[in-house]
């Protein structure tokens, strides 16, 4: 018991960071139907403004308290739902997720920007940090005294805030049911707003209080917080806040006391103990009854909610999509002539990765494009290829193209692993599983000596005869041409059309018979076997890789990446592809410049900056903006060509511009084809006369 | 021996009791109409019979095949198709892929190495039963469109046509004509006297249009709070004392 206490005890201030962060996730997902994933990145911001005002501007800490958490958190909060969550009630969850998942990625770039630089040490609130105090045998000390000190004083607030007062019982009621509230005449808008507001001012609580346990202030590390958070989140089956609570104080409790009962400085403590809340998630989304529960039965008035707006049925068409397909060819044979004949070598090596990375990025068209589910861990089935293809070329000299087939092979493998026990699982709760198995990869998987080999990584050769740049870029062609020939094929053949079926509609797509288990383990595993490849490329490229290349952060940032520019087509891929590897280089040529010389080592975050807001244009476009304003452009030559010769429009601009001019959708259905609704399609139960109809 | 026979079903919801030891049968090529007032459980009834939802006891066989730890998709593969009360389509595919998905997936079809040499496309023989489908419901010229273009009336017009196409033994129908006006509900109800007769498939309705379960139907059952309060030849059933209490005087 002894032993029990000494360890539990430091687990309480985690517990009681995981269990703020929790609350907070619950209360906005609750009142506004978010799931926030930006919760971290909050915490990072107000964490990084008590740094600044405390350790760098000399300010007092209560001073820095005020800023970074009264006044900085609840406006974040506050303008996060004004500017966009509230807009986004009734959106797809998809829309939401990658909205959030954007800011996760944005806020803190801008904040880097900002102020660049590593921010070492984070100051303690409390006064004396290193004061220690006992009690009996036990002892704490000034900073777990604070944390311990300042939840408890917020948890007796929120308590007082839900039971006595007006404003806290229509949120309860809000988190009860929203549909049920708002026909009660409540304003769901203002209770909204609270909401996030106290949630905000939560996460930068939780932000502030956690930091002193860091070495520094990363991003990375809150994304950590905000996993554990959710696993509390997830154990209060997404709504009930004192079971959050206490989800959040068990799991920072037994992280802490299972640090005592494992071997010390073995590989266990070392790596499992901080990988203790994703395995957590991953039992919990896969077993707990109250996710099971919920995804059967939900709110019973959610059938009221407005159907998401259908996907822009004007940039359709079939001449359009057969100009698309005549420029892409042509882009690439440019793309390809312009590489290997004009650019200097540096630019050579950068064009090369473009399209490395579009290979990866095919792993995302195939799955998200088709089955319109989001996978966090897309990075991990890159880097489990690289180092696969690594390992086998120099341990076992196997020829470097062989080793690139295997470590597609090996991801695929993996892909159906996943795929495997989160077969029940759609939408959020897939993401939030995905996210958890990205995260164990990187701390189990990645630092193994026979796999990734930490921090060093893994040497991948060039396969033999494509030692030169321009020879690797041919190869790197031929690779991406192969994969995305399989997704074109996949996705119109069979294997595509029940993907299509099932995102309309899953249990109508049962019921005709289509077995979606076997869809989705083999789509999972084709992307996860392209991402494999594509990874082996990229470590075959760099020469030596290593788990930091694939970290959660990346699966985060390419799928917000491959989302905004158009995760349907071939061509979003390869956009997204030259995006990452251009976006920083033209930046930081242009901070080469006088008049941009400020840009200097900020050219990273600034693209981190762009790429996550660009995620926000995702709501509207849900083909992606690049491929919309591709198309858009197209229709604009086609007619402006069409207006210069005299001639009517012609007709296949015509047959997508009747669509455009609003034959108004009589049917609009749940999935908006990027839908994953969460209940079954509401209709519009008005109908207009079909020119073909009686 | 029935087709299908379900026996002792009973679902919970919290606290809602959806349906309490119900026991129901279906013939072969017999049309059994299923009526009851709003939340008496019959959507929920056909989610279990399909399992879409796991009822919490009971059996259900069909064809003399237990199907109660059988996923749905095997279900309906045996035979059983449905329509949704609230109308489920594949948003972007038009009606003729909503009929050829269908088609391909009975089968049990879907081998991705086809679709890597390129032999996943429609087949002529498949293109020809979709045609026959769409032209039995009367849909052909909408037929390309995409379902979001079309009136509510086609959109379950294209549902029957891809649980038709699978060529049913039961078809499971939950309210096919609401939303449809008089001329597409008759329509529609030759459609299902046609499919009865010709291929010989079993129909179990739900609906609240009494003068369409009339035409359609030979049997009718009445649910109320999860239970079956009546069960017999339509006449009969339309004429009981208890049935017209609970069911037809609210509808009045
Ligand atoms: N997913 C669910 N979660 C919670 N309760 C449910 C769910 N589905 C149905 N119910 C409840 O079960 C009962 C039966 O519902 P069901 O939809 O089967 O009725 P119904 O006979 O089809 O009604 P209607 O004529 O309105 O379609 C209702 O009280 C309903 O509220
Ligand atoms: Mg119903």
């Amino acid at each position: 018991m002894t032993h029990f206490l000494s360890f539990a005890i430091p687990g309480i201030p985690y517990g009681f960071v995981y269990a703020l962060v929790a609350v907070g996730l619950v209360l906005t997902y609750k009142t506004s139907g978010v799931f926030n994933m930006a919760f971290a990145a909050q915490a990072y911001v107000s964490a990084a403004i008590y740094y600044g005002a405390v350790s760098q501007h000399h300010l007092s800490k209560w001073v820095g308290f005020v800023l970074a958490v009264v006044v900085a958190g609840p406006a974040l909060g506050y303008v996060l739902d004004r500017l966009l969550f509230r807009h986004m009630r009734t959106a797809p969850t998809v829309v939401k997720l990658i909205t959030g998942l954007g800011l996760l990625i944005g806020i803190p770039s801008i904040v880097q920007f900002f102020w660049p630089g590593q921010h070492q040490n984070p100051p303690s609130l409390s006064p004396k940090p290193n004061a220690v105090y006992h009690f009996g045998s036990y002892h704490i000390d000034g900073n777990q005294l604070v944390v311990i000190v300042a939840v408890l004083v917020v948890m007796a607030g929120l308590g007082v805030l839900f039971r006595f007062t007006a404003l806290g019982l229509k949120m309860r009621a809000v988190v009860e049911s929203p549909r049920m509230v708002e026909l009660a005449g409540i304003n769901a808008d203002r209770v909204s707003s609270f909401a996030w507001m106290l949630s905000g001012f939560l996460a930068a609580l939780a932000g502030v209080l956690l930091a002193p346990y860091y070495a520094n202030i990363d991003a990375t590390n809150f994304i950590a917080l905000l996993v554990a958070a959710i696993a509390a989140a997830v154990f209060a089956g997404l709504a009930s806040l004192p079971l959050a609570l206490a989800g959040g104080l068990f799991l920072g409790i037994f992280q802490q006391v299972l640090t005592g009962y494992l071997p010390l400085n073995s590989i266990w403590a070392t790596a499992l103990r901080p990988s203790f809340p994703f395995i957590v998630l991953v039992l919990l989304l896969l077993f707990w009854p109250l996710v099971r529960r919920r995804r059967e039965a939900g709110d019973p008035l959610a059938g009221v909610d407005p159907p998401p707006p259908a996907l822009a049925a004007s940039l359709r068409g079939a001449t359009l999509d057969r100009l698309t397909t005549i420029i892409f060819p042509i882009f690439i044979v440019a793309y390809i002539g312009i590489t290997l004949f004009l650019v200097p070598t540096h630019w050579l090596f950068l064009l090369t990765q473009g399209i490395v990375y579009a290979t990866i990025f095919l792993s995302i068209t195939a799955l998200t494009g088709m089955s319109g589910q989001i996978s966090l861990c897309q990075a991990s089935f890159a880097g489990l290829g690289a180092f696969t293809a690594g390992q086998l070329a120099t341990e076992f000299n196997i020829n470097v193209i062989v080793a690139l087939l295997i470590g597609g092979a090996v991801a695929a493998a993996a892909g159906a692993l996943v795929a495997i026990p989160t077969l029940r699982l759609r939408g959020l709760y897939l993401a939030l599983a995905t996210l958890a198995f990205a995260l164990l990869a990187s701390n189990l998987l990645f630092p193994q000596s026979w796999l990734g080999n930490g921090d060093t990584g893994v040497n991948v050769p060039r396969p033999p005869g494509f030692n030169g740049n321009r020879a690797f870029f041919l190869l790197a062609m031929a690779v991406f041409a192969v994969c995305a020939v399989v997704v074109i094929l996949v996705r119109k053949g069979t294997v595509g059309r029940y993907l299509s079926a099932m995102r309309g509609s899953q249990v109508a797509a049962e019921t005709i018979g289509i077995n979606p288990a076997r869809a989705k383990i083999t789509i999972f595993a084709l992307s996860a076997g392209i991402a494999g490849v594509g990874g082996a490329m990229f470590g075959s490229l760099q020469g030596t890789t290593s788990g930091g290349d694939y970290n959660v952060f990346f699966s985060i940032l390419w799928i917000v990446l491959v989302l905004t520019t158009g995760v349907r087509t071939v061509e979003g891929a390869v956009n997204a592809g030259i995006a990452l590897v251009l976006v920083p280089e033209l930046l930081s040529d242009l901070g080469g410049t006088s008049v941009f010389s400020f840009l200097g080592n900020r050219v990273t975050a600034l693209s981190f900056f762009l790429f996550g807001i660009g995620a926000l244009t995702y709501a509207k476009h849900p083909e992606g903006a690049v491929e919309f304003n591709k198309r858009r452009s197209l229709l604009w030559i086609a007619a402006w060509l069409d207006r210069r010769a005299g001639r009517e429009p012609t007709a296949g601009v015509a047959d997508a511009a009747t669509l455009a001019r609003g034959q108004a959708p009589a049917l609009e259905l749940s999935g908006d084809g990027q839908a994953v609704a969460d209940g079954p399609a509401p209709v519009v139960p008005e109908r207009s006369p079909h020119p073909g109809g009686p | 021996m029935a087709l299908l026979r379900a026996s002792g079903i009973s679902k919970r919801f919290g606290g809602v009791v959806a349906l309490s030891e119900l026991s129901i049968g279906v013939e072969a090529g017999e049309a059994v109409g299923l009526v009851g007032p709003n939340g008496a459980g019959k959507t929920t009834l056909f989610n279990c019979l399909l399992g879409i939802l796991r009822p919490d006891t009971g059996t259900v066989t069909f064809d003399g095949h237990d199907l109660s730890r059988m996923p749905v998709y095997r279900r309906a593969r045996l035979g059983i198709g449905r329509t949704f009360q609230r109308i489920e389509l594949f948003t972007e595919m038009t009606a003729r892929d909503h009929l050829l998905v269908a088609e391909r997936a009975r089968r049990g079809n879907g081998a991705m190495w086809k679709d890597l040499l390129n032999r996943g496309d429609p087949t002529t023989d498949e293109q020809v039963r979709a045609a026959a489908v769409l032209s039995l419901l009367g849909i052909d010229d909408v037929a390309d469109l995409p379902v979001e273009a079309l009136s509510l009336g086609h959109g379950r017009l294209v549902e029957l046509g891809r649980a038709l196409i699978t060529e049913p033994r039961l078809l499971l129908l939950d309210e096919p004509s609401s939303g449809l006006d008089r001329m597409e509900s008759l329509a529609l109800a030759q459609v299902l006297g046609r499919v009865q007769q010709e291929r010989g498939t079993a129909i179990l309705l739900v609906e609240h249009d009494l003068e369409m379960v009339e035409r359609c139907v030979t049997r009718l059952c009445v649910l109320e709070l999860g239970q079956l309060i009546a069960d017999g030849p339509t006449a009969t059933v339309m004429g009981d004392a208890n049935v017209r209490r609970a069911y037809l005087g609210e509808a009045v």
